[in-house]
């Protein structure tokens, strides 16, 4: 392949440069302390800045370059991107060993290298951040071109079927429509039956581990939990389509009611126990942070165990409890494959939990995986899909960080 | 209006029961927890040990003319709609590609068919009854028998479900968690260093912390969405390949991978740092020589731990596209691959009910993998950890 040689063709310049640059500076550095002249840095340290000198700059001109070509879409011929490239890499290492002299400061300099470095990854996260923001929004907005915000957010039927036909030539797609609210309500009614698993169970086992347990149980149950959260999704998805689904439609049918193999039940009870750990664990710290004084002091006041828990303990938690179940909803309503998995395909606004009913990260991934071209409409839906996802759980973990921030300010509580 | 002794006791016997009961319940949603796990492990088990196990068919293979054409005619015909059809298809080319096999014969054990296979463990079958006393004559005569399922792991994907087996998706699994690794943790120690060791305190120092905390909660479906927008569309990744997964669950892992190396970091004590400068070394060499050797158990553990999230995850993986279907073990980071995940997920998929004991085993194997790396990273903190 073309570009892969020129890649390495440029490693190999590079390398071989670099070593260049180091021998070089080493040799002068060794040569100019045998004269007795007081240096300094060592000569490794000389040696390794005509390294970065060398290095780093063509590197940086390098990447930069070939990363605004693709953003431009030119095409230079290659060989003169190499052929600059490795200039620069010369001009360094001229530049690199001629900085070796006795009042240069090779080891600041090193560091001060080394510390762009590590600022430079630290960036690399917040661009990460902004890539998904980035990628999203503007995938987002070419859909929004094609079909209304106000249909999007306030319509409720959702069936893309034909806009595959209008990409294809065939049809004009406007039998397709985009209304989105059978996916939240679907993603909202899954999410719901999670909570009303994981909260209770969560919230109970948290105050069984932090108030009741005995040391054994506790280094005992806390990484039982955790296994819980190890579990990878797609192992619950099968165990909730092929396990649980089939138990909810068998004791649907002991009281009489009929219930789709798709129903919400099995992946949101499956998701729920999945979030028990994310509230367990968080809830446990929080309450194990609420200071002992409250506790004796309702005791002193005569209140039992139980009461002092209740009305003393949970209430004073409560700000780390509420965000704990923030954190775990946001994990439930992007879930992807329990519900990709177990539950339907078919939108359908209904608020019976026993019928088939999907979610918008189902339609995400139904989006993205058929064999349509990208710039369909449906494939656009995905990533319109993603953007509302992505800001109602970026809104839910601010609000739980404010709040576990509040807890923490009031109890002077510092390892949460 | 004073209450009587005897209304005390009693509001004090109702409260003390109220008291004991908060404790029964809390006690009971734990056990319930527990209770799931049981129910979980013991389901996997029951319905993924099945398929280590596989029915074979012993029996004679003659390599005769016919056979070079036609892979049934090596095989006694009574035989043939017991055998899997991979084993018939196999012997034209084995003897197009050894021409002076004609001629010999050779007994063996040979793959039966998913319907012979799901007979013999007890499951739904779509075998007469003459089919099923001549598979249980046969047994009895030591024809047919349940051995270990090779198969299931020397052998890629396949549509025919005795010959499916997982080794594709355990080598793109390798290849992926290589990509991811390479990328991820590099960045991530050299991130937690910076933020530890060398970041003023300032909004541009906060701001990329709150950025973290956020990256680590974003579903990972958007990862997905990142990763087939800008890398796959934007810089010509190839798609479904272990580069354009590993890439994308890099960006996930990162997280992990700071905040553990952040706490590894923390834990060392400021004395070594303090004692490192008296002797004159720089920050950088501070760092280097005395606080990353002292964290890296620590920074090991915690990537270990990101590693294994990373080796389950499925949902950005089907978005870049690695839920292709894969026969041939490949080793390359650039060719479409699949994951154990996805591979667990397209089985999941397929209609035919001998799948099912195929996904769980995957299940089982996947498993496996993640519970030693855990118990990997356990020993590891055991063995390492230094209280100062």
């Amino acid at each position: 392949m073309q570009s892969q040689s020129v890649f390495l063709t440029f490693c190999a310049g590079l390398l071989l440069l670099g070593l260049l640059a180091f021998l070089a500076g080493r040799y002068k550095a060794v040569r100019m302390r045998r004269t007795g002249a007081s240096m300094y840095a060592q000569p490794d340290q000389y040696a390794w800045f005509a390294v970065l000198s060398t290095a780093g700059p063509a590197i940086l001109i390098g990447a930069l370059s070939a990363f605004f070509l693709l953003l431009l879409d030119a095409s230079v011929p290659t060989f003169y991107w190499l052929a600059v490239s490795l200039a620069v890499a010369g001009a360094g290492l001229a530049l690199g060993v001629a900085q070796v002299r006795p009042a240069f400061h090779a080891r600041k300099a090193i560091e001060r290298v080394i510390r762009g470095i590590l600022a430079l990854a630290a960036l690399i996260s917040i661009a990460a951040t902004f890539g998904i923001l980035f990628s999203i929004i503007s995938e987002a907005l070419r859909f929004f071109q094609l079909h209304s915000l106000w249909g999007f957010l306030t319509g409720t039927t959702w069936s893309p079927g034909a806009s595959f036909l209008a990409s294809a030539g065939r049809g004009d797609g406007s039998g397709a429509e985009f209304g989105s609210v059978p996916l939240f309500a679907g993603t909202f009614m899954i999410t719901l039956i999670a909570m009303l698993v994981a909260v209770p169970i969560g919230l109970l086992s948290a105050i069984y581990m932090s108030e009741y347990a005995p040391g054994r149980v506790r280094t005992f149950a806390k990484p039982m939990l955790e296994v819980l959260a190890g579990i990878p999704t797609v192992v619950y998805g099968f165990f909730a389509a092929i396990t649980v689904a089939p138990l909810v439609v068998t004791m649907a049918g002991w009281v009489g009611l009929d219930a789709s193999y798709n129903n919400a039940v099995a992946p949101g009870f499956v998701m729920g126990i999945m979030i028990i750990p994310f509230i367990s664990s968080l809830s446990d710290d929080v309450i194990n942070a609420v200071p002992d004084s409250m506790r004796q002091g309702a005791l002193a006041l005569g209140m039992t165990r139980g009461e002092t828990i209740r009305d003393v303990v949970v209430p004073a938690a409560l700000p780390g409890i509420i965000s704990a179940s923030l954190l775990g909803m946001s994990r439930a309503l992007g879930e992807t494959m329990i519900v990709v998995m177990a539950a339907g395909m078919r939108p359908n606004l209904t608020a019976n939990p026993l019928e088939d009913m999907t979610t918008v990260t189902v339609r995400i991934v139904a989006a993205l995986t058929g064999d349509q071209e990208f710039a369909s409409a449906e494939t656009l839906s995905a990533f319109a899909l993603g953007l509302v996802l992505f800001v109602v759980t970026l809104s839910l973990n601010l609000v739980s960080v404010l709040m576990i921030r509040r807890f923490r300010e009031k109890y002077r509580v510092n390892n949460l | 209006m004073s209450q009587t002794f005897d209304e005390i006791s009693r509001q004090l016997g109702r409260r003390h029961r109220r008291s004991a009961r908060l404790k029964w319940v809390s006690m009971a949603a734990l056990g319930m927890a527990g209770l799931f796990l049981l129910w979980f492990f013991s389901d996997m088990l029951n319905k993924g040990l099945p398929a280590f196990q596989q029915a074979y068919v012993k029996t004679t293979v003659s390599y005769n003319e016919q056979a070079a054409r036609d892979g049934r005619q090596a095989i006694a015909p009574g035989l043939v709609p017991l055998v899997s059809r991979t084993e018939v298809r196999g012997i034209p080319r084995l003897l197009r590609n050894n021409p002076d096999m004609i001629g010999t014969r050779d007994t063996g054990w040979l793959l039966a068919t998913s319907e012979v296979d799901q007979y013999l463990k007890g499951h739904r079958n779509t075998l007469s009854e003459e089919e099923q006393a001549e598979i249980e004559d046969r047994v009895a005569k030591g024809q047919i028998a349940l051995r270990f399922n090779t198969t299931f792991f020397i052998q890629g994907d396949s549509r025919i479900a005795e010959s499916a087996g997982i080794l594709s998706a355990i080598v793109g699994t390798i290849m992926t968690m290589i990509v991811t690794l390479a990328i991820a943790f590099p960045i991530g120690v050299m991130t937690a260093i910076y933020l530890e060791e060398f970041a003023p305190d300032n909004r541009f120092t906060q701001l990329i912390e709150i950025n973290i905390n956020n990256l680590a909660a974003i579903p990972s479906i958007l990862f997905g969405l990142l990763g087939l927008a800008i890398f796959i569309n934007f810089f010509g990744v190839p798609r479904s390949s272990p580069l354009a997964g590993g890439m994308t669950l890099a960006l996930m892992t990162l997280p992990v991978i700071i905040i553990s190396t952040r706490t590894a970091l923390r834990s060392v004590p400021d004395s070594i740092r303090h004692a490192a400068f008296g002797v004159g070394c720089s920050q950088w060499q501070v760092v280097r020589d005395h606080v990353l050797p002292l964290a890296m158990p620590g920074i090991m553990t915690g990537s270990i731990i990101g590693l294994a999230q990373a080796m389950g995850e499925t949902a950005p993986l089907i978005i870049v596209g690695m839920v292709a279907f894969i026969p041939d073990v490949g080793v390359s980071f650039t060719n479409a691959a699949t994951v154990m995940p996805a591979q667990i997920f397209t089985w999941a998929g397929e209609p035919e009910k001998a799948f099912v004991e195929k996904t769980a085993g995957g299940i089982l194997v996947l498993l496996a993998v993640l519970v030693s790396l855990n118990a990997c990273a356990v020993v590891l903190r055991k063995k390492f950890e230094r209280r100062w």
